[in-house]
Order: C-alpha cells, then structure tokens, then sequence
C-alpha cells in the first residue's frame, strides 16, 4: 500500500514541477515536508518503479508528429509474450500492451503505437515491423488518430485527482 | 524556432529528470549553459505548448485501477457523444480513431468498483455500450521517445 505522504506527494508533482530555481523546495512547502525529503521520496518511487518515469511530457502533435495510429494484431496467447517483447524493441514503437479480445467485432490481443510524421511514414514502419517479425499470418489492424477531443483529465482521484498513465498520443 | 537547447532538453529529460535541489542548474552544468538560459528555455516550451509539463509517469493499474474504453458511434453522433465522455474527470487521452470503433478514451478511476461505476454512467448517458480494454501485460521498455526535430513534417493528408 502506498504511503498517504506520498499519494500526496504523487498528486502534486503530477500537476508539473515548478520551472524554478528550487523546484522539490516549492513541493516540500506545499506539503509541510523538507526539500531533501521531497527528493528522497521521489527517488524511492521511482526506484520502485511506481514512477515509470519522471521527466519532460512533449505533446507530440505540436512537435510535428501529427500522425499516430494504433496497430493491433491478434497473436495466439502461447507466442504473445514472446512476440510483444519483440515488438516492444522497435525504435519508432512507442507502447505494447497485452489487452483481451472482444469475440468477433475485436478480435485483437496485442496493441502498440506508432508515431509519425506522416501516414506514410507510420504504413512503411508498420509494415517493416511487419515483415521483420514475421506477422503475415496474424489478423491485424490499424487505427489512426483523428480528433483529440481531451489529451488530459482534471486530476482525479479520492479527494479528486487523477494520474496521467503513458498513452501518449 | 526551436534552439539546439530546446531540442536537447525535449530529448533528453524525458526519463530521468534529475532528483537533486537544483536540476536545472545540474541540466546546465550538463549541457553547458547557464541555469538562467534553461529554465527560461522551459518556459518558452511549456508556455507554447510543446511540453504539457515536467512531472512523473505512473505505472498503470499501481495506484487505482484503469481501462482503456472503445466505443462505435454513428458519425453524426460523435462529437456530441465525445463531449459527454470528455466531461468525466476520470476520462483522459479522449481521441476519434479511423475504424468501426470510433471513440477511444483512457478511464482512470481510484478503485475497481468506481471504475464501473463511471463505465456505468457513461453508458447510460451516451445510450451507447463499451468495449472495456484493460491491460494485462505491459511489453514496453522505456526507452525514451526519441524526436526527429529535424526534418519536417509531410504535408497532412488527414486533418488532425
């Protein structure tokens, strides 16, 4: 169970750190905690890996990658493993779940994104990845992303704040 | 324009910001430059929208529990039912796909049973069902997303 401390913690980095000289000093002050304590309980969730990162969110759009497409791909469950660490290790793959499938209208089990430059760019990469990991024979899939209508939540969770979980669109 | 600076704090600090007093002055003593020219930098990428902000990624499904949620929604329908969706605090990451399933969205809520309760609500006032797509298995090492800032875009063939 996480500690109540640095649930709060969590919720108020999670708003951005300060661009500020002492940026963890500004937490500490929020929290009634001290500096070095801000820092020490930052590490230690990150070393757990509760924090999977910590660091810049670019919004990728505005840098020039306009187009993202989700791929999805129905792998038999005794190679998914397998086949999503393998995916996983491609440069221009940006996430690979294992999620399940819905019967016939969502056949697939396996998700990862592409971000590109241009539709093209993410069809030529998608079939790379295609042809280097021998997916021929699996049904696949390629959604692209169109309208954003909401890239991130108010916070929210018990006293109404919420996490920002990687899906970077 | 986006500086060299620019483009090595977009590339660079995306992981491992540094956890000591002062990181921006540990950024520009890295980098070469003064503590003045990156945090004023930071100020010009967060406030022209090219970062949403310096802070921490949670592991999924470690603190609350999350899904992502599909939905097919006739086309003239779409906005409107967007919108509904959007004004949950508990939806993020709310975009239209290119497929039958149309409306994808990111539901994170504190516990199991809130989780099924914002499904619940969404479902009744949109009219339309879910397709709930929890995750099971996270494949993805984290290596950092690394940015072409160099070359430029093509030119779009769909509006984003």
């Amino acid at each position: 169970m996480i500690e109540p401390i640095d649930l709060e913690l969590i919720i108020t980095v999670q708003e951005g750190l300060p661009i500020t000289s002492r940026p963890y000093a500004l937490i500490a002050e929020q929290l009634n905690l001290d500096e070095a304590e801000v820092i020490a309980r930052l590490s230690k969730l990150k070393q757990q890996g509760l924090i999977k990162r910590l660091g810049v969110i670019v919004k990728h759009r505005r840098l020039g990658y306009q187009s993202n497409a989700m791929v999805v791909f129905n792998i038999p469950d005794a190679l998914i493993n397998q086949m999503g660490q393998r995916i996983s290790q491609f440069q221009f793959i940006n996430l690979c779940y294992q999620r399940p499938r819905h019967g016939e209208q969502w056949p697939y089990n396996l998700f990862c994104m592409i971000h590109g430059k241009s539709r093209e760019k993410v069809l030529q990469q998608l079939s790379y990845l295609i042809e280097s990991c021998a997916l021929e024979n699996y049904a696949h899939d390629i959604l692209f992303s169109r309208r954003c209508f909401k890239q991130r939540g108010a916070l929210y969770f018990p006293s109404g704040s919420g996490f920002s979980h990687e899906n970077r669109d | 324009m986006l500086s060299s600076l620019h483009k090595q704090l977009l590339n660079d600090y995306q992981q491992d910001f540094p956890l000591s007093p002062t990181p921006y002055l540990d950024i520009a003593n890295t980098l070469g430059v003064t503590e003045e020219e990156v945090l004023a930098a930071f100020a010009v990428l967060s406030e022209q929208d090219f970062i949403s902000r310096i802070g921490p990624i949670i592991q999924p499904n470690q603190l609350g529990n999350s899904t992502l949620v599909a939905m097919a929604i006739p086309a003239e329908q779409l906005t409107q039912t967007a919108n509904i969706v959007s004004d949950f605090p508990e939806v993020n990451h709310n975009y239209e796909r290119e497929h039958h399933f149309n409306l994808w969205f990111v539901l994170i809520a504190h516990n199991q049973q809130h989780l099924l309760d914002v499904i619940e609500q969404i479902e009744i006032q949109t009219s339309f069902k879910t397709m709930q797509l929890p995750l099971l298995e996270d494949y993805f090492i984290n290596l950092g997303f690394q940015l072409d800032l160099e070359s430029k875009a093509e030119p779009l063939l769909v509006s984003a």
